[in-house]
């Protein structure tokens, strides 16, 4: 059994790295999908049409179309517009892109669902516009948007071994396909490997949305 | 936002303001849109030669790339319809183990849930695709997709099936009790007819995400749409011109796609009790799906 998993340990140290690598994707993707995301919801709901127009767009072309289509485009498309960066950060900036799309509708459903009566009552006892926004319906819209948000980030960790498939190194799926392809290990105890480097992830991440969605989850 | 109730209605300044505003934003996006163009333009991005095939009906490459392009669209609807239906029988299945079965089965079940649904759907098509040629079961390279796709997407159904017939009132199962129906009669007759009309519009939405996913089959050589351009780029030098059409191409499908599911949404909140109006609106994403 454990001969049979050799090529694992004997490479562990490349797993690890490689672990590490899926794990700053990860990171820099949650960011900035998270960044990227609430300012094309606020894009969405703003009083000015252009932006509202972009922020549908965006929406609209970034969840309907496959990631690794965004991926190609990105890679072959921004060095013809004279910007050139390492592979790496042609995939994290695909990865942002669209998983930015999934996380503007995730924001965007979280504001509406706070009840218009609440907006309603903050400003019949005198908030502004800005008091009423931050004190009564963001907070709420906040208990909304977790369990949404944390779906969509937890399916972008999954989404960055399309990122690795696509052939940005240091990352498991690719160090996967380096393993297999250039060192002739067999290919199943690998694969397995790897898949467990991604459940180290989405696992933890799992368990760890639950318990904030109980902290932050308030009866209706 | 759409409720208006966060501020007054805008008077004249403030409605110049809000012009202002747009026409400045109006020009910057524009701005940026007219860079990319020209920059597209000087490094020949928009030379006859890379949109010929594509758009010229009298290139010479114009039919075969397009009958290449329209069998390899074929391929995804195919798998992405196999895919769907599999996953709808599976996920039922996981749904009424977990809903009906002993606990310790149901942790069973609920483990093998949380597993399927933390690994990335690549993984799972490349296991398929490795691990059952190994067992000897050798299949053409669609139902390694198909299964891949399986495995990912019916746990996600499964879990949509579940709250399907948990958001039923309860009378529903106790009225089929009371009329003597068994606990497996009173779920295929009462219940579940019951939670797929719920259901419809979050499983619409999820075929867009299956849809999508068949572009993983490039990975494993399924002959699909990305693969197809894949192959064909090398001839004709022009990825960003194809992989425009293609995304093109997928985004009207999903876009038809999730309208569909929207309206579907519509009817069914429409016909089943006296919603008030706008109510569509808050529940407009109860199908989104996160992502593929």
């Amino acid at each position: 059994m454990l001969d049979y998993f050799a090529p694992v340990t004997d490479n562990f140290g490349l797993f690890v790295d490689a672990f590490l690598g899926t794990l700053m994707i990860c990171l820099y993707g949650a960011v900035g999908s998270l960044v990227l995301g609430t300012l094309i919801a606020s894009f969405r709901v703003s009083p000015l049409p252009p932006l509202r127009a972009v922020g549908t767009a965006w929406v609209t072309v970034f969840r309907n179309c496959p990631l690794v289509i965004v991926l190609f485009f990105f890679a072959f498309g921004l060095p013809e517009i004279g910007i050139n960066a390492p592979f790496l950060w042609f995939g994290i900036t695909g990865l942002v892109v669209y998983t930015s799309a999934f996380v503007c509708e995730a924001v965007r459903s979280g504001i509406n669902s706070v009840s218009a009566g609440q907006a309603e009552a903050a400003r019949s006892i005198g908030l502004t516009f800005t008091q009423s926004l931050s004190t009564v319906v963001l907070p709420q819209a906040l208990r909304t948007v977790v369990p949404p948000l944390g779906s969509v980030i937890i399916a972008m960790f999954k989404n960055s071994a399309i990122v690795g498939a696509f052939g940005v190194g240091g990352e498991l799926f690719s160090t996967f396909a380096t393993l297999v392809s250039a060192r002739g290990l067999s290919i199943i105890p690998v694969l397995l490997g790897v898949a467990v480097g991604y459940l180290l992830i989405t696992v933890p991440a799992g368990f760890g949305l639950d318990v904030l969605e109980r902290r932050v989850a308030v009866s209706r | 936002m759409s409720n208006p109730v966060l501020y007054d209605n805008p008077g004249p300044r403030t409605r110049r303001r809000v012009l202002i505003g747009s026409v400045i934003a109006g020009v910057l996006l524009l701005g940026v849109v007219a860079v990319v163009l020209v920059r597209l333009g000087q490094a020949g991005q928009f030379a006859g030669a890379k949109w010929g095939p594509l758009v010229n009906p009298a290139d010479p490459q114009f039919s075969a790339l397009w009958t290449g392009l329209a069998e390899a669209l074929l391929n995804n609807v195919i798998a992405a319809a196999l895919a769907m239906s599999l996953s709808l029988v599976v996920g039922t299945l996981l749904a009424l183990t977990r809903i009906t079965s002993a606990s310790w089965y149901r942790w069973a079940v609920v483990g093998l849930i949380n597993l399927l649904r933390g690994l990335p759907v690549v993984i799972a098509i490349y296991l398929a695709y490795q691990i059952l040629p190994e067992v000897g079961i050798v299949l053409p390279k669609l139902w390694y997709l198909v299964i891949g796709l399986t495995a990912y997407n019916s746990v996600i159904i499964a879990e949509i099936v579940r709250s399907g017939v948990a958001s039923l009132p309860r009378g529903q199962a106790e009225a089929a009790a009371a009329v003597g129906l068994t606990r497996g009669q009173s779920l295929r007759l009462i219940q579940l007819p019951q939670a797929f009309r719920v259901m419809l519009p979050a499983l619409i939405s999820q075929l867009v995400v299956v849809f999508k996913d068949t572009s993983l089959g490039f990975i494993i050589g399924y002959p699909e749409a990305v693969r197809f351009a894949q192959i064909a780029i090398v001839q004709l030098d022009n990825p960003i011109q194809l992989f425009f059409v293609l995304a093109v191409i997928f985004i009207v499908i999903n876009y038809l796609l999730s309208r569909f599911a929207m309206w579907v949404e519509h009817r069914l909140s429409r016909a089943r009790t006296t919603t008030p109006r706008g109510a569509p609106e808050t529940r407009e994403l109860v199908g989104t799906a996160t992502g593929g």
